[in-house]
């Protein structure tokens, strides 16, 4: 049984102050162990844990051995706790040597690890949440933060007060747009070409804070003639970024005069080719103004997944070691080697995500092990992704859902603990670290990533390394190596956790790093003082140019592609598509288009349209009108995975290509031809969450209800329904509902007086109707005849019960005629006056004279 | 308009509703007299289904009583029927010599059943079902014989065949379409209505036409056309209907299949009206209640002078087949043609059926089985045939989901 336990917020946490947003509210809906991993498997067959992890071994030691460290990596996730990116980083670089660990977060937030690295030495957020509230300007750029960071959204709009300004930079106008005083739709990529645009305003209006600049900074004068080069007056930077010059201006003023501005910037900016300059155009701004790390002032990067920085934190990405230490830092490889005690590190950074899964394309990787996280779906190009591991020797994947796109592809599926069952922290945007406790018993044997991946360094032979009895001591011994060497300069430090008793982790609050022993209750803010963790204490001016990908030329017929989140969706849907009320919201897969783009294409809003790249790729989803996109530019969404759908995978469209310093794929940008799919019918059809596909369509996308499993469907070539019916319902259908000539098809399958099945066909998708009470009938209850009677209206009206018809004439039915025997109607007579009943024909006289008796009979004293 | 002796011809429904109309309010005829060829004052006749199969009483029949009549002053003769009507002296003549004038005379003689016209149709056991006469002997025949054979899948046929199975008798119809109640329901509904008939235990063999009924006294065996022979101990004719417009043909009325009247029921004789199933209207003649009840409407309000505009106006009129458990309804068009649509709804679990056909968006025939609630609210749609294109896709469901917006 599904655990319906309602989920409330933690009043007393310093982020949420106990709001939800919709997915957490709902999260209760997604831990139903239906659809989770019980077991571990291996070639598709159960397994005990001992096989299988006999097998994980056995694969790592066979790849070490005949093809090096090398051919063995990891690719985890920030769905991941700290202990067990920890413990998994441990393993893979300390005691197998392979440098290839890398993250989805690789996906989401590292340009802006870039950026953070280039101009503060360090991978530091330097403000917090709380500077969303105390800033005067707030600039959201590429950050639709109404439907991604609904909470940190609440918070902002909360925070709204006479004189506070918002401008949001985003080519659509999203949700978020809401919140602006000014919205800048700039056209795709021309981010830095705005920021720029700002830096020469700022000197040119004399409002670069020399002092600040001189004393704290390098690389000023050489980044504002890089920026100058292009003559940035805003005229320019209207024209280039396609918006009125007007906008650029008050965009302008608003942050020359406002000295509370927090920049508050998330995917638009880092899922780019030039992710990682575009970071740093913005950091420039701020570091211009000395507005870093100051109440309500700060560049501020918004992640996308619950634990990015913990993994950032532990080393998780293939360019670094460990806790922010890197390759290239000077004594860092040999002091995490005598830490961890082992003489197995790599010596240089391993692959980012998309070269790891060209390594292995090309078969240099052995053993591919994926924890929590669905690369099938969400890395460009993804049918070569999944070529890529189909062709991969060993697939290993630990996750708690069983049936993904990735663990489709797995030779060894293992079963990690999902979110309620895990005991561990996370650490947000702000730094703020968390815990995270088990609430329910885990489902069946999974067990916690970090005991899985300790195991398997114990089987490997390195008892003593992989020795914890519980994620405290993880924690400990992560929070020993961030003080490692650690002069101060590292910003990233939790000495003053590195003792801490396990009943005090339980019960740890949550709180910022760094927390050392001279600043236990951690920091909120950072780089106030104006000292960076680079060497000489100095942040860096990064020179940006202004060129993006954003600007590659599209050719006739063409369209410009976006992707991202929407509302009640998170990542690929291997949990928010189990809960039925998210599904709601955009239960198909969609793509956003322009009116005028639509009428010039002759395409209408419900219309299936396929959108192909010139990679071969195709998306297929639901035509929106979206008045909020700019001309020529479609948008669709990431979340859609072949568990749903056919051809709804937005990776499909994306062209692996990546920004040169983050190794961020460019996420939101694609080129693509729009087609119609000339549907010739469309459908809902409702079955059993059991019952096995038995239909054909050229598309299909499966909207999971809380009884049932509803799947839209559309075809291009017209169907004979009365022989396709019956492999459609899994039998002969009880109800039929037909009218040919407007291309109306319903059907419905009824076993032991319980809805089995229902089928709904229509020409257009707009006349089909709503599903909801369909859906409802699949809770096992027996039909009423009146239910039945109206099933294929697919709509519950409430209707008489009349009983029997006996009177035919006008319709009159047996309980009308009780009721109004009881009324006092008692002759023929009297019910034909009251009810018309027997005064045409007169053939129901008999049953009417019968009632009457029966009544009189009925209340006659004893 | 008139006054002095009104003479009405017959006693059937049709004329009692007539009567009740006239009596209703008051009427300007000083003196009313009803003739009736049968033995007794007019009774629902659409109830002699229900008796034959033993679901009604006889005393269910009764329409009204003495008292009624005598209250409202109409004299009434029975047992005599009127052989002669005499236009020049405005009188009629009975069988028995009884010579009566009237000023008004309306004609309600009804329908019989229309002959077979094949060799032995004469034969004992050869029967109609049509009054309380034929329905007493069918009654009292099937307590004494075994076999039945029906020739007519029409209503009547279907629900004579059906209360002699009430009566323990193994039946045959017998129908010469391929189609039970063809003129009546669509193909998927006549093939349900004989599931369900031959699921109560009647024989039921269509597309054939008897050529021959054979015995040498009685009837023995039906001759069908494609050389079977089906043997029986009775045949009941329910093969269609004939006006009874003898009298007035020899009256020298203008007669067609009926006699023929304008929509005021006037027949050629500003005297003389006809009614009921011996009338023809604009070359239609009727064979339903509900058709008679609208004249007997009309031409009361013709009589009184009550509303001189009146007519007859010939609707759509909706048929019911009244046999208990199998309810069919059914109005207008009912076989789609290259000018209608259709909407078909079907719960073949339950066996319940609607066909609607739509000719631009017009609703203009309804055919239900088993489910016949919506009947007269889709008859209605039939006669104001507004446009119910925004009422489609949940037309087939009826009044309730169709008037309760989505």
């Amino acid at each position: 049984m599904a655990d319906q336990r309602p989920v409330s917020g933690d009043l007393a946490h310093p982020a949420n102050r106990g709001r939800l947003c919709v997915k957490g509210a709902n999260l209760h809906e997604t831990t139903n162990s239906e659809g989770n991993l019980h077991h571990p498997r291996v070639l598709g067959s159960r397994v005990s844990w001992d096989r299988a992890l006999d097998e994980v071994t056995g694969a790592i030691r066979q790849a070490m051995f005949q093809h090096g460290p090398g051919s063995v990596a990891f690719y985890l996730s920030g769905q991941l706790l700290t202990e067990d990116y920890y413990v998994a980083n441990k393993l893979a670089k300390g005691f197998i040597g392979t440098p290839h660990v890398d993250t989805n977060s690789r996906l989401c937030m590292s340009s802006a690890v870039a950026a953070h690295k280039r101009a503060f030495g360090e991978d530091v957020v330097p403000g917090c949440y709380e500077d969303l509230e105390l800033a005067d300007l707030l600039v959201l750029a590429g950050s639709n933060t109404a439907w991604n960071h609904p909470v940190l959204y609440q918070r902002m709009k909360a925070a709204g007060r006479p004189g506070r300004r918002v401008v949001v930079i985003d080519p659509r106008r999203t949700a978020t747009a809401e919140l602006a005083d000014l919205h800048l739709a700039i056209r795709p990529g021309t981010d830095t070409t705005l920021f720029n645009g700002l830096l020469v305003w700022l000197a040119d209006a004399g409002a670069v804070d020399g002092a600040y600049v001189d004393a704290h900074c390098s690389g000023f004068d050489e980044t504002l003639v890089s920026a100058r080069a292009r003559a940035f007056a805003p005229e320019n930077v209207a024209e280039a970024c396609d918006i009125p010059v007007d906008d650029v201006v008050s965009f302008y003023r608003w942050f020359t005069e406002t000295p509370r501005t927090v920049t508050a910037f998330s995917q638009g900016i880092n899922q780019s080719v030039v992710g990682t300059d575009n970071g740093n155009a913005i950091i420039n701004c701020h570091l211009a103004t000395g507005r870093v790390g100051k109440p309500g002032a700060s560049p501020l990067s918004l992640t996308g997944q619950p634990n990015a920085m913990g993994g950032r934190e532990v080393g998780g990405l293939a360019n670094t070691l460990a806790a922010h230490l890197d390759y290239d830092i000077p004594g860092a490889r040999e002091a995490v080697a005598e830490f961890w005690g082992t003489d197995r590190l790599p010596q240089a950074p391993g692959y980012k995500a998309v070269d790891l899964f060209d390594a292995v394309h090309r078969g240099e990787i052995k053993v591919l092990w994926i924890m929590g996280t669905n690369p099938a779906v969400s890395l460009p190009q993804s049918r070569r992704v999944r070529e890529a591991m189909s062709r991969c020797p060993v697939v290993i994947v630990s996750d708690c859902v069983s049936h993904t796109d990735t663990t489709a592809l797995a030779d060894i599926l293992l079963p990690a603990r999902g979110w309620g069952e895990k005991d561990g922290t996370v650490t947000n945007s702000e730094r703020c670290i968390s815990r995270q406790r088990a609430f329910r018993p885990p489902t069946g044997e999974a067990r916690a990533d970090w005991q899985i991946l300790a195991e398997v360094g114990r089987r490997l032979g390195y008892e003593k390394a992989f020795a914890w009895s519980s994620p405290a001591a993880v924690f400990r011994e992560h929070a020993r190596l961030s003080a490692l060497n650690n002069d101060g300069i590292r910003r990233f430090n939790l000495s003053g956790l590195a003792d801490l008793a396990d009943e005090a982790y339980d019960q740890l609050a949550p709180v910022q790093w760094p927390i050392t022993t001279g600043q236990p209750e951690g920091s909120k803010r950072l780089f106030g003082d104006g000292r960076y963790s680079t060497l000489d204490g100095r942040a860096c001016f990064i020179p940006v140019q202004a060129t993006a990908s954003g600007q590659a030329v599209v050719s006739p017929g063409q369209m410009r592609l976006n992707t991202g989140r929407i509302r009640d969706q998170w990542h690929t849907m291997t949990r928010t598509g189990r809960a039925p009320r998210l599904v709601q919201h955009r239960p198909e897969p969609f793509v956003d288009i322009h009116p005028l783009d639509l009428s010039a294409r002759g395409i209408r809003e419900g219309d299936l349209v396929s959108l192909t790249a010139e990679n071969g790729g195709v998306f297929t989803g639901r035509v929106r009108a979206e008045p909020g996109q700019r001309q020529g530019e479609v948008f669709v969404p990431i979340h859609w995975s072949h568990q749903f759908t056919g051809e709804g995978l937005a990776s499909a469209l994306i062209t692996p290509v990546t920004d040169p310093f983050s190794g961020q794929p460019d996420s939101k940008n694609g080129l693509v031809t729009v087609t119609s799919l000339s549907a010739r019918w469309h459908a809902r059809l409702l079955r059993h969450r059991e019952a096995s596909r038995g239909w054909q369509a050229d598309y299909h996308t499966l909207v999971p209800q809380h009884h049932c499993n509803t799947w839209y469907l559309a075809g291009k070539q017209p169907e004979d329904w009365h022989r396709t019916i019956t492999r459609w319902l899994g039998g002969a259908p009880d109800l039929v509902l037909e009218d040919s000539a407007a291309g109306t098809f319903r059907a419905a399958r009824i076993r032991h007086g319980q809805l089995d099945g229902v089928l709904l066909v229509a020409r257009d998708a707009s006349h089909l109707p709503d599903t909801a009470w369909l859906a409802s009938l699949f809770d096992g209850r027996e039909l009423s005849r009146q239910e039945r009677r109206g099933l294929l209206s697919a709509r519950s009206v409430e209707t008489e019960d009349i009983g029997a018809v006996v009177c035919s004439c006008f319709g009159v039915g047996e309980k009308q005629i009780a009721a109004a025997i009881g009324a006092g109607a008692g002759t023929v007579e009297a019910l034909g006056e009251k009810l018309r009943c027997g005064t045409n024909c007169g053939s129901c006289t008999p049953e009417l004279k019968a009632a009457i008796e029966k009544h009189r009979l009925s209340s006659a004293p004893v | 308009m008139s006054s002095g002796t009104l003479v009405i011809c017959g006693h059937g429904m049709v004329a009692q509703r007539l009567l009740e109309h006239l009596c209703e309010g008051g009427h300007p005829f000083s003196r009313v007299v009803v003739l009736g060829a049968e033995s007794e004052p007019a009774y629902n006749r659409v109830l002699l289904s229900s008796v034959l199969a033993g679901d009604a009483t006889l005393d269910q029949l009764r329409l009204r009583d003495d008292a009624w009549f005598d209250a409202n002053g109409v004299e009434r003769y029975y047992g005599d029927p009127v052989t002669t009507i005499d236009r020049t002296y405005q009188q009629i003549i009975t069988a028995a010599g009884r010579e009566l004038a009237y000023d008004t005379l309306v004609l309600a003689t009804g329908a019989r059943p229309a002959p077979l016209g094949i060799p032995g149709d004469d034969l004992e056991g050869v029967l109609t079902f049509r009054d309380l006469r034929d329905t007493h002997q069918l009654i009292e025949l099937s307590q004494r014989h075994g076999r039945a054979v029906v020739i007519g899948g029409g209503f009547l046929g279907l629900e004579a065949a059906e209360g002699l199975r009430c009566r323990g008798m193994a039946v045959t119809v017998l129908h010469r379409n391929p189609h039970l109640l063809n003129r009546q329901l669509d193909t998927t509904g006549s093939k349900l209505l004989a599931a369900s008939l031959m699921q109560r235990g009647l024989s039921i063999r269509t597309g054939v036409r008897p050529c021959a009924l054979l015995g040498k006294r009685r009837v023995r065996a039906v001759q069908l056309d494609d050389s079977n022979l089906v043997s029986t101990d009775l045949v009941i004719t329910a093969a269609g209907i004939t006006p009874n417009a003898g009298l007035a043909i020899t009256a020298g009325l203008d007669c067609g299949r009926g006699i023929r009247v304008s929509r005021q029921l006037r027949t050629s004789d500003p005297a003389i009206f006809a009614l009921g199933e011996c009338c023809e209207i604009d070359g239609q003649t009727f064979g339903l209640v509900d058709p008679g009840y609208e004249q007997a409407r009309v031409l009361a309000q013709v009589l009184k002078g009550s509303d001189q505009g009146a007519v007859f106006r010939s609707t759509t009129q909706p048929t019911r087949l009244k046999i208990s458990g199998i309810p069919i309804f059914s109005c207008g068009q009912t076989r789609p043609d290259e000018n209608t649509e259709s909407i078909v709804w079907q719960d073949h679990g339950q066996n319940r059926y609607c066909r609607l056909l739509l000719r631009d968006g017009r609703l203009v025939g309804s055919v239900l089985f088993g489910e016949t609630r919506d009947g007269p609210w889709y008859a209605e749609q039939i006669h104001k045939g507004n446009d119910l294109t925004p009422w489609r896709a949940t037309l087939a469901f009826g009044r309730d989901y169709c008037e309760q917006a989505a």
